[in-house]
């Protein structure tokens, strides 16, 4: 297989991915997205490319090089339309949502009105995030309106593309930890807890600890469902755990990393990632 | 596990020293320098080179 990988920074995942399929025997063409032009009244090159993995850690750059790609012809994994699903909360849970897929309660307003109404009637505690955002970054707990009325205020003032649109949510009281389940092809075959007993945000980039994660088979028809609704063909799978009402998906990752997953789990994520793509490229 | 046979000497950006780089290293590969700075590798018309390393944006992550 010919295989293009898009990226813009080359970490762990990008670096094992890239060394994986050569192992394989695959020919890989890195597309270092900084290095990359497009002319309209000119083919991309790149003529024998097969598939297209995305990795920008960028949102814009991913969703631009996967769109562009599309564009051309190519097959590019995960595709512009998933990343824009997983990019966009308000888009994800409502998607979500319309398909019978359990999430946390969550509340959409246009003005700080509405907002800290609206946020009245889901009761306090709340977290209010960012529309487009990643990493746990300006995600923010208000116990009460007076901080929300605050928080809402910084969101205001930021240039934030969707600083006008307010994303709040119910704070879900769930354990010290949540559930990253990855969907890779038609198949979620790994993930991990992620814990974290002295944050409740529990982004591994914020420090929580990763370990292996037991997938039964509520958990494994949940993330194909969510993997149904989104689309895509690589997705790492947020999911909380509620006590009344099992499991709520959070959020879900059209780029998402995987070395912690990788490293407690003894599972070999790009591997598993090549062979899958191998089976839909021949299809 | 890529086996890297040889290294290649090239300039900080930031102090002029001497920064010690994979000959296999792709560009956008990070590299820490004992100055301190964050470098990016990239390809100056086939040449590997050093430059500063992006900051991380509003729009990075997953």
């Amino acid at each position: 297989m010919i295989l293009g990988v898009s990226y813009d920074l080359l970490r762990w995942e990008e670096r094992n991915l890239i060394d994986e399929a050569k192992k394989a025997g695959n020919k890989v063409i890195p597309l270092f997205t900084k290095d990359l032009t497009f002319l309209s009244s000119e083919d991309a090159g790149y003529q024998d490319m097969e598939a297209v993995i995305q990795r920008n850690t960028s949102h814009s750059r991913a969703s631009a090089t996967s769109m562009l790609f599309e564009t051309y012809g190519f097959k590019v994994f995960n595709d512009s339309l998933t990343l824009n699903r997983c990019e966009n909360k308000l888009l994800t849970t409502f998607l979500l949502r319309s398909r019978g897929v359990a999430v946390p309660r969550t509340a959409i307003a246009f003005s700080r009105e509405r907002a800290l109404e609206i946020a009245g009637k889901l009761g306090y505690p709340v977290v209010i995030k960012p529309i487009e955002g990643s990493w746990g970054r300006m995600v923010a707990r208000a116990q009460d309106e007076d901080t929300l009325r605050s928080l809402i205020e910084y969101q205001e003032f930021t240039t934030l593309q969707y600083k006008t649109i307010f994303y709040i949510q119910e704070y879900v009281n769930k354990p010290d930890r949540d559930i990253r389940i990855f969907v890779i092809g038609d198949e979620a075959p790994v993930g991990i807890y992620r814990e974290n007993p002295k944050n409740w945000k529990t982004n591994t980039a914020l420090g929580a600890i990763a370990k292996p994660l037991k997938i039964d088979e509520e958990l494994r028809e949940l993330a194909l469902k969510v993997k149904e609704v989104i689309g895509g063909f690589f997705l790492g799978i947020d999911i909380f755990e509620d006590k009344e009402r099992g499991y709520l998906v959070g959020e879900v990752n059209g780029v998402p990393e995987y070395k912690n997953t990788v490293r407690v789990n003894q599972f070999n994520v790009s591997g598993f990632l090549l062979n899958k793509l191998t089976e839909v490229i021949k299809k | 596990m890529m086996i890297r046979s040889a290294m290649v000497s090239l300039k900080c950006p930031v102090c002029g020293g001497e920064v010690q780089v994979d000959d296999n290293a792709l560009p956008g590969e990070i590299v820490e320098h004992d100055c301190g700075a964050q470098l990016e590798v990239y390809s100056d018309h086939g040449r590997l080179s050093l430059r500063l390393a992006e900051q991380i944006g509003e729009d990075w992550g997953e």
